[in-house]
């Protein structure tokens, strides 16, 4: 998950407590993603478990409760971080993708009127994109690395919301089609009802 | 038809209304072969705002622009551009209204390939009656926002696509024209030249104009306050965006 690799990247530069950690991350990603300060202390205890960062050794001279808290990267954890940026992200599998069940579903469900499903989430989709957009504007230039960075998750966001746009189009295309070819017919329940409990190992 | 309709500019003028298309319709042809390209369409475009139009490839979207720029008349219903009943003007005025209040971006470009672009861009100012000199030091402007000072010698035989598509820009946008109905103006640009050109319509019009931008492109779309969705000649939906977006955290100072 990339908000465990994001924490080690940002101890990287250097040792930090938890609320100090949650601040970097929010600045650098434009708070678009908020972290509260236990899932950064559960993040940060599964790093240690890992072996990939290792508490601070406590400044001799500060006793306070802080700097039991700080912690630093350890040389695996440095590994670690260079091989998350040398490594795409895959999306694929581990995201559902709620619309795309959405329409899947409705699909199949007799006496809905999917092609107004679609209109009603375009219009969504598309106030997001002007919205977004709207929003992206008002910074004309960025003036400062946060800034930059916060331009960066805005686009991603609107390229995503313009994929959504297109796929919701062809999505009305291909409904379009398969109505005209009589394969758009809804599905009813199954009479091949599954047998309770757990499945059966299918025979060889 | 309009009837004994209102005359010219005696209805209460409300002077924020750029365009009005009251219930208009479009039919190409007639008998076996008639099209209709627009059935009823009402929109209306006011001060500062700037609409974007959708629509499969033959739904209407140019059709609706040559209609709102009195190009041509539609079959029924009525077109109100600033407060003119385009049916009750003559010829003339409405080659004057076009000139003065309108600025046209057309899907071909349009650009006349014995001037420069230069040239191209000062046209409509000098039909306006503007000397040639005048009229050069606007045009030249509208090509440098465009990025195009360095090529405003050439013919348009002499130009990238790309550079003849933002030519017939700065052509519609020069002397500050107050509607500006562009037929996918960011059709042949690559997305930064496509972003400049957004730019430009979008303070245009954030500085009084109005704009209708026709485009096949969400995320240009999106520039726009209001993008409506047009089907087999009808506007089918509507998406207007709010004025506080509430999806952002915000700029981080
Ligand atoms: N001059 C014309 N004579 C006859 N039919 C026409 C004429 N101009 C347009 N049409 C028809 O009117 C309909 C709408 O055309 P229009 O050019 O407005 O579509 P469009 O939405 O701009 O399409 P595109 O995205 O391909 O530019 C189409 O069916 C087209 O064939
Ligand atoms: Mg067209």
């Amino acid at each position: 998950m990339s908000v465990r690799q994001s924490l080690l990247a940002i101890l990287n530069q250097g040792p930090c407590y938890g609320y100090q950690l949650r601040a970097e991350f929010d600045r650098r990603t434009g708070s678009t993603w908020p972290l509260n300060v236990g899932q950064i202390y559960n993040t940060l205890d599964r790093l240690e478990r890992d072996g990939l960062v290792q508490k601070a050794s406590a400044d001799k001279d500060s006793a306070d409760a802080e700097s039991h808290n700080t912690f630093e990267i350890t040389a695996a954890g440095r590994l670690e971080v260079a091989h998350w940026l040398d490594s795409p992200v895959v999306r694929t599998t581990a995201t559902r993708d709620e619309l795309a069940i959405k329409l899947a579903i409705a699909v199949t469900l007799p006496g809905v009127d999917i092609a107004h499903v679609i209109q009603v989430q375009r219009t969504a989709t598309f106030r997001t994109l002007q919205e977004l957009t709207r929003t992206k504007n008002a910074t004309d230039n960025p003036e400062s690395a946060e800034q930059l960075a916060w331009l960066l998750v805005v686009d991603s966001l609107i390229f995503a919301a313009e994929a959504e746009a297109r796929w919701l189009d062809h999505c009305e295309n291909r409904l379009a089609r398969a109505l005209a070819a009589g394969t758009a017919t809804p599905l009813p329940l199954s009479t091949d009802v599954p047998k309770r409990g757990r499945p059966t190992k299918a025979r060889a | 038809m309009t009837g004994a309709a209102l005359p010219t500019g005696t209805s209460p003028v409300d002077t924020d209304l750029l365009l009005k298309l009251d219930g208009v319709s479009m039919q190409y042809g007639r008998g076996e072969t008639a099209v209709t390209a627009l059935a009823g369409v009402d929109l209306q475009v006011r001060r500062g705002e700037l609409v974007a139009v959708m629509g499969a490839s033959g739904s209407g979207k140019s059709t609706l622009l040559t209609v709102a720029g009195g190009l041509t008349p539609p079959t029924a219903g009525e077109v109100i551009v600033e407060g003119h009943w385009l049916s009750q003007l003559s010829a003339r005025e409405l080659a004057v209204l076009r000139r003065r209040s309108l600025g046209f971006v057309f899907q071909d470009f349009n650009l006349i390939p014995s001037l420069t672009a230069l040239e191209n861009v000062s046209l409509p100012l000098e039909l306006d009656g503007w000397s040639a000199k005048k009229a050069h030091r606007p045009a030249l402007d509208a090509l440098r926002i465009v990025e195009l000072g360095d090529r405003a010698q050439h013919f348009p035989a002499d130009l990238s696509g790309g550079q003849q598509q933002r030519v017939a820009i700065a052509r519609a946008v020069v002397g500050g024209r107050s509607l500006i109905l562009a037929d996918e103006p960011t059709g042949a640009l690559d997305s930064t030249t496509g972003e400049l050109v957004l730019r430009m319509l979008r303070s245009r019009v954030d500085a009084g104009a109005g704009g209708i931008l026709v485009t096949h492109d969400a995320r240009h779309a999106a520039w726009a306050d209001r993008i409506v969705f047009l089907r087999d000649g009808r506007i089918v939906d509507e998406s207007r965006a709010s004025a506080v977006s509430s999806l952002l955290g915000g700029l981080p100072l």
